[in-house]
């Protein structure tokens, strides 16, 4: 069936300069949060490629150790901060979830372009600190090393600090919207399951940030006023640092891997075609990991001279983490079990996503073990693990999402032959770079090391080779994506034949989203009581 | 044991080594049996549900409470038993015998230096007798480090505000590689040590012997390896290139410029003032950067030095 | 029925009905407290380690604070929260000359608790009871007297910063009240400020007798 573009959408219904960046939409939002997001995985991408060319020899290629500890320093603080927490949530929760919920907007728009304000400013004093000396303390910023480090710590800092507040505000806005704006007749248990996760990214990103925000705001006054909290020549403590850092930065994780788990149940049911099996549990088990998630920061600190009894705490509610994660890729795999499998683009991610993120979980068991993580705990292992499961998990659930959600955002398709070549570049490439790792990091490799012995060169060639395909791979998807947006085929309201609400608009949808106030007529995942076609009109039941 | 073999593990260096290694092994098998069911029920799947003819068809669906309980409760025993056995051995690697020899550990940007109870000094390499528990009481000068030694799967931090405490027992002789595992600038790759585990009769004759040049050793060679040994070559060179500091070739005798604006001629006290209070007096144009070895190189380390310094013409 | 109360003019375009718009200020409001309370959370946090780790100096120092302009801040603010609460209620009732008399009332005993807080510190600061390095008073034993007015100038610092904001907020709502923004059916700003200014209101409330009071 032929489609074509609607006349009027958000995308024409207003032109110019100012009418973006003004813009109360929370789908233009959602499209300048993506701007700056991808921009700076780009950026971060650029210093991972750069670390993995200088390691290629032990001797210095063209990095220098104290240019090596900016790369990684670099690399982690624009990954972390810049792209991966704010990724999903800023984009596509921005984006889809107020579709997904019939509401015309979120709670706060106003806010909303705040938000997106106010991370642009931190990517500028980001930047700002690229040009001023860099930083070379690591994102984890660890005192007493930071107190005293003379790169750009301050305006890193203040980035870093600046960017919190977005993620606060992002999380407020969507927590009153999924609470106050659902269509009548959308029910708590009547969510899709990317509305639950993105609910229960917001509640951690509410109450964990403020943490970040004080403690940041304390190693900047340690620097500037030497209020020594962390000196112990003044009597304070550089392991409260960490105390204090990790206590946002766990739960950080599950920022980072909780939207992404949305957007797998969102796909699993799609291409099967089939109702999510264990709805119930798949969202409480989100519940379930944002709380337990802020239990277990000190895991990052069983070597660090904490006592005994904290460490043995921490690694008995660790191993609770784990158990919601695993329901969930259980449940992902019954849902699949005489289902209808497309192995569209999107479905080959989330499918990438099941087979890396469980690799990801089980070396997360290895390293919360206590008596194993003495021996691996600041090796290659770790690196390797955090890859897994933040790459492999969350960039293969943010190209899975962005795939699925690219004809409903710009109103054409992509390349599908070029996209399943791009899913397996990253899938092959991803593997080749991080798996070695493991075993680097079991033999003791450690990690923020610039040189390294010489039997340890042959892995870290192999793994280089692996993040040149990765970068191949993803210079490829920006191509035929952006591609799409400008030449793609017309798509249709909903190309994928799914049952959540966002496929009930038009491609590209209308500014105000909806005609009227939308009424939930079917669940997101009644596949067996109704057939969803690729129109508008109500769809048959069966 | 083959374990260590089979799983890239190092070689098992200390008495907790071949524990740490069974439980690895464990959890490693166990998780690989879950991983292939995982993949193996996924690509199944993808197999024998696949969409005929781009049609999608669904089947009824079936809540089973059963399936969702049975696969909460099985990997929640399997935790459990993870957890008590590494808590147990985590537990055994953090009890110090009684009978230990204790060796105070420094770390500082960016080496490592050890002090005996008998007084002998090293700085890189630990020597330390086979067979026997040996606790290590450290602390480090600056920044957080910390002493990972793989082969005996021992690691831990050392601060700057208190001590901290790792013990281990070595099962075979040899040298096994000391990493240092907490980032802590520039050196931090580089800031290596070895352990060198003797059999306990030559360990006492190394601790009775101490310092000084062997038998057959001039005092200037005996001076070019603690130049090594001690880590002044990381700092400064022997071919005249300009280094973190300055160079040895042509150094004694040579008239050198303070930052302060003073000029003095490099003799012997002008060394050893400056290897035991290097901030005395500081070569402008360099930074204030050395550390002291006061503590760590006896007299005869620093005559020895002083002799290969010598011995460095231009 | 006449067009304002089917879409009035503050009704948002996004929100189905004012009800909807009330209660979703509510709920945002609070959620933004709660992230406030976990800001000074992690500042209690770090008062309860280094006291526990400094008894005897926390006890010494904190006699060089004046107890009595502390009290007297306390009644300034809880007198503060009084007048916020009045002028909601003032509006809610449709007064609006009245409820810029209470807000005015707020922002001048605001002001008040800063211009104590402004003796407070200067004579601190000339006394050399600063923070961290910039500490040289002589006079108070135990260990590491800098780290107490580390804390005292942290945490009624940040709070102090809250103050000021909030007589940001008062002020423009007394210019919006004089506007005739306001009326019994659309107070919602009023009152959602006057539950930031509670919170800021309760925080004085935990720090006053933990600087001051402790003994």
């Amino acid at each position: 069936m032929e489609h074509t573009i609607p006349e009027k959408h958000y995308l024409n219904e207003a032109t110019g300069w100012k009418s973006w960046l003004m813009t109360l939409d929370h789908k233009r939002i959602g499209i300048l949060y993506m701007i700056m997001v991808m921009f700076s995985f780009f950026l971060a991408g650029v210093f991972a490629l750069l670390i993995r060319w200088e390691l290629l020899s032990p001797d210095k290629i063209f990095m220098g150790p104290e240019m090596y500890n900016q790369a990684f320093s670099l690399h982690g603080i624009i990954m972390i901060f810049l792209f991966i927490i704010p990724s999903i949530p800023a984009i596509l929760g921005n984006f889809v979830m107020p579709l997904m919920i019939g509401a015309k907007d979120v709670a706060f728009p106003r806010l909303n372009l705040a938000s997106w304000y106010i991370y642009v400013i931190g990517f500028c004093f980001a930047v700002y600190a690229l040009f001023a000396g860099g930083i070379d303390t690591g994102w984890t910023f660890y005192t007493p090393y930071s107190s005293e480090s003379t790169t750009a710590v301050i305006p890193i800092l203040t980035a870093a600090f600046v960017l919190g507040f977005s993620s606060i505000f992002t999380g407020l806005n969507f927590i009153v919207t999924i609470h106050r704006l659902r269509a009548p007749g959308m029910t708590w248990f009547q969510l899709p399951l990317f509305v639950w996760a993105i609910y229960a990214t917001a509640l951690i990103q509410v109450l964990a940030t403020p943490v970040l925000g004080i403690t940041l705001a304390l190693l900047m006054l340690e620097r500037v006023v030497g209020i020594g909290i962390f000196d112990p020549a003044m009597g304070g403590d550089p392991v409260l640092f960490q105390h204090f850092f990790w206590f946002y930065s766990h739960p950080a994780v599950y920022i980072m891997i909780l939207p992404g788990m949305g957007i797998i149940s969102e796909l699993i049911a799609t291409f099967s075609h089939r109702r999510i099996f264990g709805y119930k549990f798949i969202a409480f088990s989100s519940l379930g990991i944002a709380f337990t998630g802020f239990l277990v920061w000190g895991h990052h600190m069983f070597v660090s001279g904490q006592s005994d009894l904290a460490a043995v705490i921490f690694s008995f509610l660790t191993f609770f983490v784990g158990i919601p994660s695993g329901i969930k890729i259980l449940n992902w795999i019954a849902t699949m079990y005489k289902g209808s499998i497309s192995l569209d683009s999107p479905m080959l991610w989330a499918l990438s996503f099941l087979i890396l993120f469980s690799i990801g979980g089980f070396t997360g068991i290895v390293l919360g073990t206590l008596s194993i993580d003495v021996h691996l705990h600041d090796t290659y292992f770790v690196v390797s693990h955090f890859h897994y499961v933040m790459v492999g998990g969350t960039v293969m659930a943010i190209f899975g999402g962005l795939h699925y959600w690219w004809p409903k955002i710009w109103g054409r398709m992509y390349n599908e032959t070029l996209a399943r070549i791009a899913v397996v570049m990253i899938f092959v490439g991803f593997n080749v770079t991080f798996f070695v790792q493991f075993i680097m990091g079991t033999q003791g490799m450690p990690r923020r090391y610039a040189t390294y012995l010489p039997q340890f060169q042959g892995m870290h060639g192999f793994s280089s080779i692996g993040a040149l395909i990765m970068g191949v791979g993803f210079l490829l998807i920006a191509i035929y994506l952006i591609h799409a947006i400008f030449r793609g085929k017309p798509a249709g309201p909903n190309p994928w034949k799914s049952l959540t609400m966002e496929w009930e608009t038009p491609s590209p949808p209308t500014a105000g989203n909806f005609e009227g106030q939308p009424v939930l007529e079917h669940g997101p995942y009644d596949y067996d009581k109704v057939i969803p076609e690729n129109s508008l009109k109500p769809y048959k039941t069966l | 044991m083959d374990t260590a073999r089979t799983l890239f593990l190092p070689p098992q260096g200390s008495t907790v080594a071949s524990d740490v290694d069974a439980l690895f092994g464990f959890i490693f098998w166990v998780s690989l049996f879950f991983f292939v069911g995982v993949t193996a029920l996924t690509v199944y799947f993808c197999i024998k549900y696949k969409r005929k003819d781009g049609k999608a068809e669904t089947t009824p669906y079936i809540e089973s409470m059963a399936l969702e309980i049975t696969w909460i409760v099985i990997p929640t025993i399997l935790l459990m038993v993870i957890f008590v056995w590494g808590f147990q051995d985590f537990v055994r690697l953090h009890i110090v015998p009684a009978n230990s020899m204790e060796i105070k550990v420094t770390g500082q940007k960016w080496f490592w230096s050890y002090n005996y109870e008998e007084g002998a000094t090293g700085v890189g390499e630990l020597v330390v007798p086979v067979g026997q528990p040996v606790k290590l009481l450290m602390s480090s000068k600056d920044v957080i480090h910390s002493f990972f030694v793989p082969a005996f799967r021992i690691k831990m931090d050392v601060l700057p505000n208190r001590y901290t405490i790792t013990w281990f027992e070595a099962t075979m002789t040899g040298e096994f590689q000391i990493y240092c595992t907490e980032f802590c600038g520039k050196g931090h790759s580089e800031m290596w040590g070895t352990v060198k585990v003797l059999p306990q009769d030559e360990f006492d004759k190394w601790l009775e012997a101490g310092s000084g040049p062997d038998s057959n050793e001039t005092m200037a060679e005996y001076g070019a390896r603690m130049f090594v040994k001690n880590a002044c070559n990381t700092c400064h060179s022997i071919d005249g290139s300009k280094n973190v500091g300055p160079t040895f070739q042509g150094l004694f005798g040579r008239r050198e410029v303070m930052s302060d604006g003073t000029a003095i001629t490099v003799d012997e006290n002008y060394i050893r003032e400056s290897v035991l209070n290097p901030m005395a007096k500081q070569v402008a144009g360099y930074d204030p950067v050395m550390p002291t070895y006061q503590g760590i190189l006896k007299d005869v380390d620093i005559d020895g030095l002083i002799a290969y310094i010598k011995s460095l013409e231009n | 029925m006449s067009q304002t109360t089917e879409h009035p003019a503050h009704l948002q375009h996004h929100f189905s009905d004012v009800h909807q718009q009330a209660e979703s200020a509510k709920l945002g409001m609070w959620i933004f407290l709660l992230t406030e309370v976990l800001l000074f959370g992690g500042l209690f946090c770090f008062y309860a380690i280094y006291r526990s780790w400094n008894p005897e100096m926390f006890h010494n120092a904190h006699a060089f604070l004046n107890v009595w302009m502390g009290a007297t801040n306390t009644v300034v603010l809880i007198v503060s929260s009084l007048t916020m609460a009045l002028a909601i209620r003032s509006m809610q009732l449709g007064k609006r000359k009245l409820t810029m008399w209470f807000l005015a009332g707020t922002v001048f005993l605001a002001c008040v608790f800063m211009v104590i807080k402004y003796f407070e510190y200067s004579h601190k600061i000339h006394l050399g009871q600063l923070p961290g390095k910039w500490y040289f008073f002589e006079g108070i034993a135990g260990t590491n007297p800098h780290i107490f007015f580390s804390a005292y100038f942290l945490m009624t610092g940040l709070h102090g910063f809250h103050v000021l904001g909030g007589i940001a907020v008062i002020t423009w709502l007394f210019i919006k009240t004089a506007r005739g923004s306001f009326s019994p059916e659309y107070y919602t700003p009023i009152e959602m400020t006057g539950l930031y200014w509670h919170l800021v209101d309760l925080i004085w409330i935990f720090l006053f007798p933990l600087f001051y009071l402790i003994g």
